[in-house]
């Protein structure tokens, strides 16, 4: 595995529980939209401790990479970005990794993406591609958050769902009693999954879920009960 | 290099010597997969063993279940950092599988296969010896389907996503060859000791 010293340069919250930072590295390594790096922090006695981040930034800004993070109360590394990490610090960061929750433009589609708070980050990278690289390819995303608050990069998929090329999204929120126009409100069930596929032009060839684990268990399930293949439903389970 | 205001929160075990490099001790037991938990019916749940392409036997939920039962208590360490001690399985060993099917170990290579179509590849010596086990229960109780219940293999002292999920299968190949994570990224072996987390470690 290859490390390289990061630099912070941005640090910009996203929601209340949501950080992004972005890294400029000495050696900008490509990847693919979905794929994620580990972070590793060093304490000054070698004691070190090392988690994964979903990438969020296209693979075609090579400037920088995106990190999303969320703070997890409970959590180590999460709120140490979240509480200490300043502009100009030196972090750890490992190569791209991941070969199976990813997208190539190449992929096409028509493919659903759903994701359950910051589980949305991934499909960023990949709606951020598409759009980047002039891809028609149909991509709906599902986003369920729990409130208004929570739906993060909001103004930037409101905008990418206004270029008007094959790129939709459908929100939902599951604890807020009164929802934005548009915006379902209540957890994702077989309603919102049919609603869901029909705005595609076809079958999704892959189905992408992220998010915590009963929130992708549950997304999953309900596919397959819609008639998906199970071997077209890949996921990624957040929770550390 | 340190990183500038890291201290870092130190489980005590770590003083054991229970807790491999990068490791962080966790009491939860987190779920990761890489598609859906597939449904299984045990009334319709086998598992074969495989020579190369060769089927040896097969045993139905009941047959496997009459096998010789044995239990196993050991530390779980996964690749994304969390590691779990003193998790109690219950189930058949390897060896036992291989006794019932009247086999010696014919080659040194296995590829484990699940229902969900995933395989991962774990040397043949790595799983007899008492070291492996087909795992039918956990902590007395029936393994939970996102656990990878009906059945799954446990061969704790590598990686835990060696310990397929949902395994209905085992097959000895002439060479050593790569399963889903290992195609991916990860490592042939996965010693958490050594810390074989990707392809190159």
């Amino acid at each position: 595995m290859r490390w390289q010293n990061a630099t912070v340069t941005q640090i910009v919250r996203r929601s209340p529980t949501v950080i992004s930072f972005f890294f400029r590295l000495p050696e900008f390594i490509p990847f693919i939209a979905g794929q994620h790096v580990s972070v590793r922090l060093t304490a000054p006695d070698g004691y070190r401790a090392q988690r994964s981040y979903s990438i969020a930034s296209a693979p075609e800004t090579t400037d920088h990479i995106e990190l999303a993070i969320e703070k997890l109360e409970n959590g180590e590394v999460s709120p140490f970005f979240h509480e200490v990490v300043e502009v100009g610090d030196e972090i750890e960061l490992s190569e791209p990794i991941g070969g199976h929750f990813i997208w190539r433009v190449e992929d096409d589609g028509p493919m659903l993406l759903v994701g359950g708070g910051s589980g949305v980050v991934p499909f960023l990278s990949m709606a951020r591609q598409r759009a980047l690289v002039g891809s028609t390819a149909p991509m709906l995303l599902l986003f369920s958050a729990r409130t208004r608050r929570d739906l993060l990069f909001m103004d930037e998929l409101d905008r990418l769902r206004g270029r008007g090329d094959g790129f939709g999204m459908v929100a939902t929120l599951t604890r807020e009693e009164m929802p934005p126009a548009g915006v379902s409100k209540g957890r994702i069930d077989a309603g919102i999954i049919a609603g869901s596929l029909a705005r595609l032009p076809g079958k999704p060839r892959r189905i992408y879920i992220c998010g915590s684990n009963p929130f992708v268990e549950n997304a999953a399930q309900l596919a397959i009960d819609a008639g998906i293949e199970p071997a077209m439903i890949a996921t990624e389970r957040y929770g550390l | 290099m340190a990183t500038r205001g890291f201290v870092g929160r130190r489980s005590g075990s770590d003083e054991t010597g229970r807790l491999p490099p990068g490791q962080f001790l966790e009491s939860g037991f987190p779920v990761l997969s890489a598609g859906p938990t597939p449904r299984i019916n045990t009334e319709d749940w086998s598992f074969t063993l495989k020579n190369g392409i060769r089927p040896v036997k097969s045993w139905s939920w009941a047959e496997f279940n009459a096998l010789p039962q044995s239990k196993m208590t050991r530390d779980i360490h996964c690749v994304t950092t969390w590691s779990k001690f003193d998790t109690a399985w219950e189930g058949v060993l390897i060896e036992d599988i291989l006794g019932d099917a009247f086999i010696e170990p014919p080659t040194g290579f296995t590829l484990a296969h699940s229902y969900d179509g995933y395989t991962t590849n774990v040397p043949t010596a790595d799983l007899v010896g008492g070291r492996a086990m087909v795992a039918l229960r956990y902590e007395g109780k029936p393994i939970t389907p996102d656990h990878g219940g009906p059945a799954r293999l446990l061969v704790p002292h590598l990686y835990f996503w060696k310990s397929a999920k949902w395994v209905n299968g085992l097959q000895f190949t002439e060479k050593d060859e790569l399963g889903f994570w290992e195609l991916r990224g990860y490592h042939r072996y996965g010693d958490p000791w050594r810390e074989q987390r990707y392809t190159n470690d």
